[in-house]
């Protein structure tokens, strides 16, 4: 018997011990989980199992699920019965729903949102029924808020660690890159540099170094890239706090394939909890002969070190990433020498995102072949997006590549709420374009996306409706961009810096149509004169608001108006005579005395003291207030 | 070591493997602008401005830092070319003073003659703010005026691969990145050694000794070998109305390749001080044969007087040779000095072991 069957098979017997004959209730307790109040739930659970001796079951915490606007959730499940999941819930609608599935036999509730994997309940839709679900497909969340992220047992339980054990008892490594490389994984970090050309690349220098040099200590380095920092983007987070040994597993076949010896997990050190999920579950492998020396009794040893980045965008830029690691301040060094010929400590080294080494583990057990059958002809398999923005349903998606922009934001996403118009809708993060709705039919793809003027990027996905400004937009990425620019080459730390001057410019008012000229001088200038990819895609965000969106640019700057209603200096509050029944609310609620009036006498805003800062259109009852004479 | 052969701007040069292509360029005497690169520090890719274009390579590739290969072909001037690098100018112009009158740097400004050459003139396009900081001046040798600076990094690197010593480093983010000493304190109370490295590689006024403010540019250069110690480091001696005005390494020489330590670049005000000794100086009574313990030390015997080599070495001998018969060899001792050359150490070491006869002699750089 093999060490994996062993393994398997000591898995599947804890996995069912466990689970036997006691019920399960699972709290989503992601950082999303957590930020939306999870904890308490745990502890309203906890409770209620305390207070009520016949309720037999197993509070447990589980990674995010990715349904976002329904969280906090509450899974419960019963042996013998289909799994439930409730949500958004409170901690009192917990101990009711706890109380009337565990006592009553009672499992409606308003607050059910579905049952998994079945369609037991007339009552409860099918997990798959859900519009939110149903055009997802599910390969890199595959376990996400299913297995419990700190129990390596319900990871191999869920064919975990297979793809390994293939890989390493049953092929060669130059087998596993051919594997890879037929399956057509592009890179998930954003460029989709093919992650199998990667691969060979860097085997064939490590084959060099070490028949040219027998005696160095180590000759290869495989890095997983969890530096995930673009705004609204936390699909890397997800899979690390739901699922460590995914992305474990995966480093670990990449080892064996490209013959490296150790491996570096680069994860920002604002993800706290992914971070002590990785340790544990680095411990856990080594434990289990899974990581460290002679890997499942074979020949092949590699271990894994966990390093936390101190908060530099940049450093998901893999040569800063490198230079993080060795010690040194982030900052990129120009390619040639690619990593993949002298990288880390100057060694041959492959840098993968978390979610190109999550999907390796599946390309390996399953094959290439039943993998590459999702997605497009040149992108293949599912991307993960974190849908958020102006949109009804937010939350972590995954989706088969190929798939528009309309089903992604209106079936999955359920639309724009507020019946509100779609106005942009923003890929890539601050590397990536906002493209607008003439563009919703556009499949997501790369080429498609780069044709569009965007990028794939890492997954951020932010919609956006006709109450936002695009300059402001542009301005608020530029920001981003800037700040965030390490300062070493001349186009990113000064290019940027005279864009944003400019944008700023123009959302206060002062723009000049010449600054339009500067802006579409500086930015082509800027993408292909910097030095690494934070510079060189910087302006795509003022890009693709100027080619779309010119008239939003030109209305600030010649009618000196903001269409969105967003930049303060270019709009005015007014109070509308007929809607205003006079009820002092946002009189008194103005923090600078603007408005006048007294009890049932129309309200009146003084411009010269108004500062825009909306609190008395967000408290008015009656939408009597206006901006610039609309009804936002 | 393998050849290789490349094409630039249609000239044929043939450079070693390993070099890169602003290598080759420089080798086949065509001018690639740069303010980052130093033909003596590793590629670093900051000014953008050595940005060509090869057959077969996207974009822009930048000379510093590609490898030159086997029948590359390399134009270093396009319409595309020109206008990338003339943002670049203008933007690093628009993040600079441009008075430079008043700058210590005029007329040997690397950042003056390379926007001259790219074309970038007063009408720069882009405008906005400044970086402002305070002048550094707690260095005993050398000033840094941060707002001269244009962040391309040599002094970092002069540092870190020359000097070793690693006293600055690139600090802040984005448009506020600078470069700092740790914590950002004056760089006086780094770990700095004030070899000087840094100032000499500067391209603009940023960093600038403290000796050039009085004097302007000298008007005579004199090549020559650093007196301080044995290692013999080749010096430039800047030279104007017959007095130094300053000191800088001689890249050309092979030695020190213009690199010097503190005393060889700062350490040349003696030469012309008022109070310097050019002339042996011997105590009175010495020069009259008296004895010490007959002398009153308030006395006029007791005062330093000139005289000659021959003087002066007969003297010394004499009493050398006195005290050895009188208390013994091992009455005396020798210290010699980094500043002698090696054969006169060795000489040092006969005198005191086979003609005065002690073993008690040792050497400054043992201290």
């Amino acid at each position: 018997m093999s060490n994996y069957v062993a393994i398997r098979k000591w898995a599947d017997e804890e996995v069912s011990s466990q689970r036997a004959d006691k019920a399960r209730i699972a709290i989503g307790l992601g950082t999303c989980g957590i930020a939306a109040g999870g904890n308490a739930i745990l502890e309203a659970a906890e409770r209620t199992l305390a207070n009520n001796e016949e309720i037999k079951a197993d509070v447990v915490s589980v990674g995010c699920i990715g349904i976002c606007y329904k969280e906090p959730l509450l899974d419960i499940e019963i042996p013998g019965q289909p799994r439930l999941s409730y949500g958004p819930v409170t901690p009192g609608e917990t101990k009711k729903i706890l109380e009337n599935v565990f006592i009553h036999n009672i499992y409606e509730h308003k607050k059910a949102l579905a049952v998994i994997d079945d369609d037991a309940f007339s009552e409860i839709p099918s997990w798959n029924e859900i519009p939110f679900f149903a055009p997802q497909e599910r390969t890199v969340l595959r376990n996400c808020g299913f297995i419990d992220p700190e129990k390596i047992e319900d990871y191999i339980a869920n064919d975990g660690y297979a793809g390994l054990s293939r890989a390493l008892l049953d092929m060669t490594p130059e087998a596993v890159v051919k594997e890879t490389l037929d399956a057509g994984l592009r890179g998930r970090g954003g460029a989709g540099f093919p992650a199998g050309r990667k691969w060979t690349i860097a085997a064939d220098n490590i084959h060099t170094l070490r028949e040219s040099q027998p005696d160095l200590p180590s000759y290869g380095y495989v890095i997983c890239n969890a530096d995930e920092g673009d705004p609204g983007a936390f699909m890397n987070r997800s899979v690390l706090e739901g699922d460590p040994h995914s992305v474990i597993e995966g480093m670990i076949i990449a080892g064996y394939a490209i013959g490296a010896d150790y491996g570096y997990i680069y994860c920002r050190a604002e993800y706290p909890l992914a971070i002590d999920r990785l340790k544990l579950a680095l411990e856990q492998a080594r434990e289990k002969n899974l990581l460290g020396e002679n890997i499942l009794g074979t020949d092949f040893s590699f271990d894994i070190k966990l390093k936390e980045g101190a908060g530099a965008f940049v450093c998901g830029e893999e040569t800063s990433l490198i230079a993080s690691i060795e010690g040194d301040r982030g900052m990129p060094m120009p390619r040639p020498p690619y990593p993949a010929q002298s990288g880390l400590w100057g060694i041959p080294t492959i840098i993968n995102n978390v979610e190109t080494l999550n999907n390796i583990p599946v390309i390996l057990s399953k094959g290439a072949a039943i993998w590459a059958e999702k997605g497009t002809e040149k992108s293949k398999g599912t991307k993960t997006f974190a849908l958020t923005g102006k949109v009804e349903n937010t939350g972590l998606i995954e989706v088969e590549l190929g798939m528009s922009l309309r089903q992604v934001i209106y079936d999955i996403g359920g639309g724009i709420p507020d019946g509100k118009e779609f106005k942009a809708a923003q890929t890539g993060g601050p590397s990536g374009g906002c493209l607008p709705k003439e563009q919703l039919d556009l499949t997501i793809d790369y080429e498609a996306l780069a044709e569009a003027g965007s990028i794939m990027g890492s997954g951020g996905l932010v919609i956006m409706d006709e109450s936002t400004c695009m300059v402001d937009v542009a301005r608020y990425f530029l920001t981003f961009t800037q700040f965030e620019s390490c300062g070493k080459c001349v186009p990113c730390r000064l290019g940027t810096k005279r864009m944003l001057e400019i944008l700023t410019r123009i959302t206060e008012g002062k723009g000049k149509i010449e600054d339009l000229d500067a802006l579409e001088e500086l930015a082509p200038s800027i993408r292909d004169s910097s030095l690494c990819g934070l510079g060189q895609s910087a302006p795509n965000p003022v890009l693709t608001t100027l080619k779309y969106f010119r008239s939003e640019y030109e209305a600030h700057i010649l009618d000196g108006r903001c269409p969105a209603g967003q930049c303060k200096a270019l709009i005015t509050y007014t109070i509308d005579k007929v809607d205003c029944v006079g009820c002092v609310v946002c009189l008194r609620a103005c923090p600078v005395d603007a408005i006048t009036g007294a009890k049932k006498e129309i309200h009146i805003i003084d411009t010269d003291i108004c500062t825009r800062c909306d609190t008395c259109r967000q408290v008015c009852k009656f939408d009597a207030v206006l901006i610039d004479g609309n009804l936002l | 070591m393998k050849k290789i052969t490349l094409t630039i701007d249609h000239k044929k040069i043939e450079v070693p493997e390993g070099s890169t292509v602003l290598d080759a360029a420089r080798a086949a005497e065509v001018y690639i602008p740069t303010l980052c690169d130093d033909p003596l520090l590793e590629p670093f890719g900051a000014c953008r401005l050595c940005i060509v274009e090869i057959d077969g390579y996207r974009g822009l590739p930048t000379a510093c830092s590609t490898p030159a290969a086997d029948g590359m072909q390399v134009r270093t001037s396009s319409a595309m070319i020109e206008t990338n690098r003339k943002t670049s100018m203008n933007l690093l112009l628009s993040d600079h003073p441009l008075d430079c009158q008043h700058c210590v740097a005029n007329m040997r400004c690397d950042l003056q003659y390379v926007a001259a050459y790219v074309g970038v003139r007063g009408d720069n396009p882009y405008q906005g703010e400044k970086r402002s900081y305070e002048l550094d001046d707690s260095n005993a040798f050398y000033n840094r005026d941060l707002d001269m600076c244009i962040l391309c990094g040599k002094c970092v690197r002069a540092c870190d691969e020359i000097q070793g010593r690693q006293a600055i480093s690139f600090g802040y983010r984005g448009f506020s990145t600078k470069i700092t000493a740790p914590f950002d304190l004056p760089i006086w109370e780094s770990n700095c050694e004030s070899c000087g490295r840094c100032v000499d590689m500067c391209p603009t006024g940023a960093l600038f000794d403290k000796s050039q403010l009085k004097h302007g540019l000298p008007t005579g250069e004199t090549k020559t070998t650093c007196p301080y110690c044995g290692v013999g480091c080749g010096l430039i001696v800047e030279t104007k109305n017959g007095e130094i005005i300053g000191v800088r390494g001689d890249r050309e020489n092979s030695v020190n390749e213009g690199h010097t330590c503190v005393k060889g670049r700062y350490g040349w005000e003696y030469v012309q001080h008022p109070d310097r000794v050019k002339k042996p100086l011997i105590r009175k009574y010495l020069l009259e044969g008296k004895k010490k313990s007959e002398i009153d030390k308030s006395s006029s015997d007791w005062e330093w007087a000139e005289t000659s080599w021959d003087t002066a070495l007969d003297i010394t001998a004499s009493n050398l040779a006195q005290i050895r018969d009188s208390h013994g060899a091992d009455s005396i001792g020798f210290l010699t000095s980094a500043k002698c050359l090696n054969e006169e150490n060795y000489l040092m070491n006969k005198l005191a072991r086979q003609v005065i006869g002690t073993n008690n002699i040792d050497h400054c750089a043992r201290l």
